[in-house]
């Protein structure tokens, strides 16, 4: 009869411990769910902050417009033409769409266009380039001895 | 290379072109910094033919081979007094290139990783509309400005009933349109775009007169930027968006500079109607009873070698005339008599920003006997003689004191408080504001008529003998 007793006793221990592990294992669930959603979370950021591609262009559209107004207002009014020569060639910097798309084989009618935009635009960074270079090799300085004799 | 690599070369490419802007601050220091902008355009080429899944290199080079060929050549060979058109004519390839890059990219965008055909990212395609459009309008923009500085067509404004309001209907539409092609990536809203972009970019610059040129070059400058910049956010390329963005701010400035020269609100100009003849008319009226001094090619060169500082005035009649050179032998030949001489520029004097300054760097004056109107308009009352060649409305005394005049508030040079005036004009009509100049009737002042070019050679010739 106590042998009963002692076994009863023993199962109900038993049960004790598992239905305390059980819990343990629903809280561990509960973690792990809960750290599952933080990864949903995070990924939505990421593709989020993806999408802002906007907001991150539109942030160094923003500093680029104020170190251009710095600068160009450092520019001496003398050498304006030089300036409108200079900008002219690199805004063909634009080019660099044309490459990828004149690269990328596969897609016929977009690769003509690519073609075209480079072909466009270098002849500007060319002639930029070059005719803003004859500009400048003309500015010289009054020579040494002074007119003033 | 990876695309981490080619960012960084970006950015050192980005960092070229400012400081080819930042070198201008100086002709010494201006040339380096022409090399640097030439560097940063080769860097940006050769890592974008580097990065992963661009091929063709054979058609790319063909491509840069033909435009560098026809660039070199027209570069190598253009007068200086024709760079204004110049320069329009190139801004248009810009404009056409970036209406070719926002086609390309609509039909291809998974080269450029935003999207597949028919499924593209909403913020790309808001952003190739705003590309595709000012590209466009830059591009038929320019050529209206390449005929009208070629003498293609009248620099006269071309101005009809409702023009305003056409235009601002097509702006409405490329609005209707953009929204259209970006909620359906529909192609048909695309091509409208470019088509009505197009019509806008002539029917902008038709109204403008020739007087206008130098803002109309630098508001297109500015154009070509933010074309760029659109489709540097379009393809989410920060190199494209920064050097976009410098172009754009600079042609900007360059435009307000413009502006501040002629007395006149940016909208106004853009507005357009003004230079034309009507004016004229009027200003002609009241011409009968004035008398003016008429002189010689002897007496300017007697009263220009007895001066101890002559300032001379070029303005864009002397480019016309091709004056330059012989101006500058007349100048050489002063100075060896000991004649102190230097040159003063208004901001709008010739067809673009600068353009005189190019002009007299070509004939050979030196840049530091070059002055712009602030630095030199207090000199002219310590002056013997203002020589003015080729110049009259930035000289006329009435922007400051007659409120009626059409130009009243225009800063002008302050000729009239030399002593002596000499004002070489082929005729005594009117200048391209259709404003009579009270200059001429002033005692001080000897009108010399003929062309500038004969009468610069005929006071040589005085000079010499």
């Amino acid at each position: 009869m106590s042998d009963l007793k002692g076994q009863i006793d023993a199962l109900k221990s038993e049960v004790d411990s598992l239905s305390q592990r059980l819990g343990e294992l629903s809280d561990q669930a509960q973690g792990l769910a809960a750290s599952s959603g933080g990864v949903e979370a995070v990924s939505a950021a990421a593709a989020e902050s993806g999408g802002s591609a906007t907001i991150f262009g539109l942030t160094v559209l923003v500093l680029a417009v104020f170190v251009g107004y710095h600068v160009v207002w450092r520019v001496t009014p003398a050498l304006h033409s030089p300036l409108m020569g200079v900008t002219n060639a690199i805004s063909s910097v634009i080019i660099v769409g044309g490459l990828i798309a004149a690269g990328t084989e596969g897609a016929t009618f977009s690769e003509i266009m690519g073609f075209i935009a480079v072909t466009l635009a270098a002849v500007n960074i060319f002639g930029g380039f070059i005719v803003t270079y004859r500009m400048l090799a003309m500015f010289k300085k009054k020579p040494k001895p002074a007119a003033k004799a | 290379m990876t695309y981490e690599l080619a960012s960084l070369l970006y950015l050192v490419a980005s960092i070229c072109f400012i400081l080819a802007l930042k070198g201008l601050s100086h002709p010494e220091s201006s040339r380096r910094g022409n090399y640097l902008g030439m560097a940063g355009m080769t860097i940006a080429i050769l890592t974008t033919l580097a990065m992963p899944g661009v091929g063709n290199e054979w058609l790319i080079l063909l491509g840069i081979v033909i435009g560098g060929t026809i660039g070199t050549l027209v570069a190598l060979r253009i007068k200086m007094t024709a760079l204004p058109q110049l320069v329009a004519a190139f801004h248009s390839l810009v404009g056409l290139a970036a209406v070719f890059v926002a086609v390309a990219a609509f039909y291809n965008p998974s080269a450029y990783g935003i999207g597949v055909p028919g499924n593209i990212k909403v913020a790309s395609l808001i952003e190739m509309a705003v590309g595709l459009a000012i590209g466009a309008i830059t591009f038929t923009g320019s050529i209206i400005a390449f005929a009208k500085l070629q003498g293609l067509v009248s620099g006269k404004p071309v101005v009809f009933p409702m023009q305003h309001w056409l235009n601002l209907g097509l702006g409405i539409a490329l609005i209707v349109l953009s929204a259209w092609m970006v909620v359906e990536t529909s192609s048909t809203a695309m091509w409208l775009i470019a088509i009505i972009a197009f019509a806008l970019g002539i029917l902008l610059i038709i109204p403008i007169g020739g007087a206008d040129m130098p803002v109309v070059i630098s508001m297109l400058n500015s154009y070509s930027g933010w074309a760029a910049c659109g489709i540097g956010f379009t393809l989410e390329n920060p190199l494209l968006i920064i050097t976009g963005a410098l172009v754009g701010s600079s042609g900007a400035i360059l435009s307000y500079i413009m502006c501040k020269g002629m007395n006149r609100s940016f909208f106004s100009v853009i507005l357009g109607g003004f230079g034309g003849d009507s004016d004229a008319a009027a200003a002609a009226a009241d011409e009968g009873d004035k008398t003016y001094r008429q002189g010689s090619a002897d007496d300017a060169a007697f009263l220009m070698r007895n001066a101890t500082s002559v300032i001379i005035v070029p303005g864009y009649g002397m480019a016309v005339a091709q004056a330059q050179h012989v101006l500058r032998e007349m100048a050489d030949l002063l100075k060896e008599e000991g004649v102190e001489v230097k040159y003063a520029i208004h901001p709008v004097a010739g067809r673009m920003p600068g353009h005189m300054n190019v002009l007299l760097a070509e004939a050979g004056v030196p840049y530091d006997e070059v002055f712009e109107m602030e630095e030199i308009n207090r000199e002219f009352s310590d002056s013997e003689v203002a020589f003015v060649i080729g110049a009259n409305d930035v000289t006329n005394p009435a922007a400051k004191t007659d409120k009626a005049s059409p130009i009243y508030g225009m800063p002008v040079l302050d000729v009239e408080k030399a002593q002596n005036v000499l004002f070489v004009k082929r005729s005594m009509s009117a200048g391209y504001a259709g404003v009579d100049n009270p200059l001429f009737y002033m005692d001080q002042t000897m009108m010399l008529l003929a062309d500038a070019k004969k009468m610069c050679e005929d006071v040589v010739k005085a000079l010499e003998a």
